[in-house]
């Protein structure tokens, strides 16, 4: 039985198809999903989701919100979920920077420290999950 | 009779117009497409979270979660969503007239956050107690945008102060037809389990009370970032129509204006060549 992945957030439907499996950082902990998974209804961390599918895998960088398991279909809920192939790395490491500046100088000047935490730890995510797929390039499995 | 030179200069005049009122159309007409395009893209994730909602529902009670939970008494909040710039329109006259009537309806301890220029200057004007104001989120409003709208809304309600809390704006319907609709948002009140796998089915991960917990701020965000989108779409298609109008009346107006000129021109022609012959025979 296939198994029918879609991935939303709450601007867009960021992914819809048939996977084989699919790995999902859980708050717990990572969860490996298969067909004929029992329901089930968990938090999501921040890290790095990876989809396999046929000889192919992909991965995207989801950070904070649910998944939804049923035997045929899952479903992310995440408030950001980038695609790794389509991550523009220059920006990610731009806003890396721009958040260790407004952590660093912005006890002074009163900035938003928890919004600027929160966007350092999406623009590293970010940067880790689109580094590995560069480096690996898209995996082919044996 | 105006003259010719007065006819032509105005002509002039409406022609300056009707091209101000084509662009506002065609800007207009593109970013409705923008803006029903993200109304359709925010729809899968809405409807799933009412859809997990329901679920966990379906195994806790009303007691479990504070904004969950009705309360009587306490003061009514409405969020009134307007647009910041004119030019749409009827819209906003009726968004407002809207507003006016169900406050009307119900009077008693009320307030609102207006988001949009247009109600908060009407709410002033009624001296309907204004909480606090959000300029329009701009052509492309983000889910980032508008949480703390969501944050402030929630923490308002959580606090005690407000007993229940309504949203009020513009649903987009078609290009043609927008419906001003109020909608309450606190307590939140889950759907009927009834879509996919019954809740209790399901495992929860950690438990139910902690994903609970975490999808009700989600929700009410959601909720508040659907109103956002459906204003802003209807907000561009209503101008949109109002400037196809204004061009449509802007073009009338040069006919009516090119005939008045013509027969001027007319008349003033056959008077000089009256002149001229009458000039001719006197010699």
């Amino acid at each position: 039985m296939p198994l029918l992945l879609e991935i939303v957030t709450p601007e867009r439907l960021a992914y819809s198809d048939q996977v084989d499996e699919v790995i999902v950082p859980g708050s717990e902990g990572e969860l490996g999903i298969l067909p004929h998974h029992a329901p089930l209804l968990a938090m999501l961390g921040v890290g790095e989701l990876r989809i396999k599918k046929a000889a192919t895998e992909e991965s995207f960088a989801i950070a904070g919100g649910f998944v939804q398991v049923r035997p045929d279909k899952v479903v992310i809920m995440a408030e950001m979920a980038d695609m790794a192939a389509e991550i523009d790395l220059e920006r990610a490491h731009e806003a890396r920077r721009e958040a260790e500046r407004v952590i660093e100088t912005g006890f002074h000047e009163g900035a938003d420290l928890v919004a600027a935490r929160a966007a350092l730890q999406q623009a590293l995510l970010r940067i880790r999950v689109a580094e590995r797929r560069h480096r690996e390039g898209p995996r082919r499995r044996p | 009779m105006a003259s010719q030179r007065d006819i032509r200069r105005r002509i002039g005049a409406v022609k300056n117009i009707q091209q101000i009122t084509r662009a506002f159309q065609f800007i207009a007409a593109s970013r409705l497409r923008r803006a029903q395009e993200s109304t359709l893209a925010a729809r899968p994730y809405s409807e799933k979270i009412d859809e997990v909602l329901a679920d966990l529902a379906a195994v806790l009670g009303a007691d479990d979660h504070p904004l969950l939970a009705g309360r009587s008494g306490g003061k009514r909040l409405i969020l009134l969503f307007t647009t910041d710039r004119g030019l749409a329109g009827p819209l906003n006259t009726n968004t407002i007239r809207f507003a006016s009537r169900a406050i009307m309806d119900h009077p008693g301890d009320l307030s609102t956050i207006t988001i949009g220029r247009k109600g908060r200057d009407a709410m002033r004007r009624a001296r309907v107690p204004i909480e606090a104001h959000f300029a329009g989120f701009g052509d492309r409003p983000t889910f980032a945008d508008i949480l703390p709208l969501a944050r402030l809304v929630t923490e308002d309600f959580l606090s005690g102060e407000y007993g229940q809390i309504d949203l009020l704006y513009t649903r987009f319907i078609s290009t043609l037809a927008q419906r001003q609709v109020m909608e309450p948002l606190l307590p939140v009140k889950p759907a009927q389990d009834t879509e996919g796998i019954p809740g209790n089915q399901f495992i929860f991960e950690p438990n139910p009370a902690l994903v609970l917990e975490q999808l009700l701020p989600r929700y009410v965000a959601t909720r508040i970032y659907q109103a956002v989108l459906e204003a802003k779409a209807s907000e561009e298609s209503s101008r949109m129509v109002a400037m196809k109008n204004a061009t449509e009346n802007a073009e009338e107006l040069i006919d009516d204006y090119t005939l008045a000129y013509n027969k001027v021109r007319q008349s003033n022609i056959t008077r000089e060549m009256i002149e001229i012959a009458t000039g001719a025979r006197a010699r």
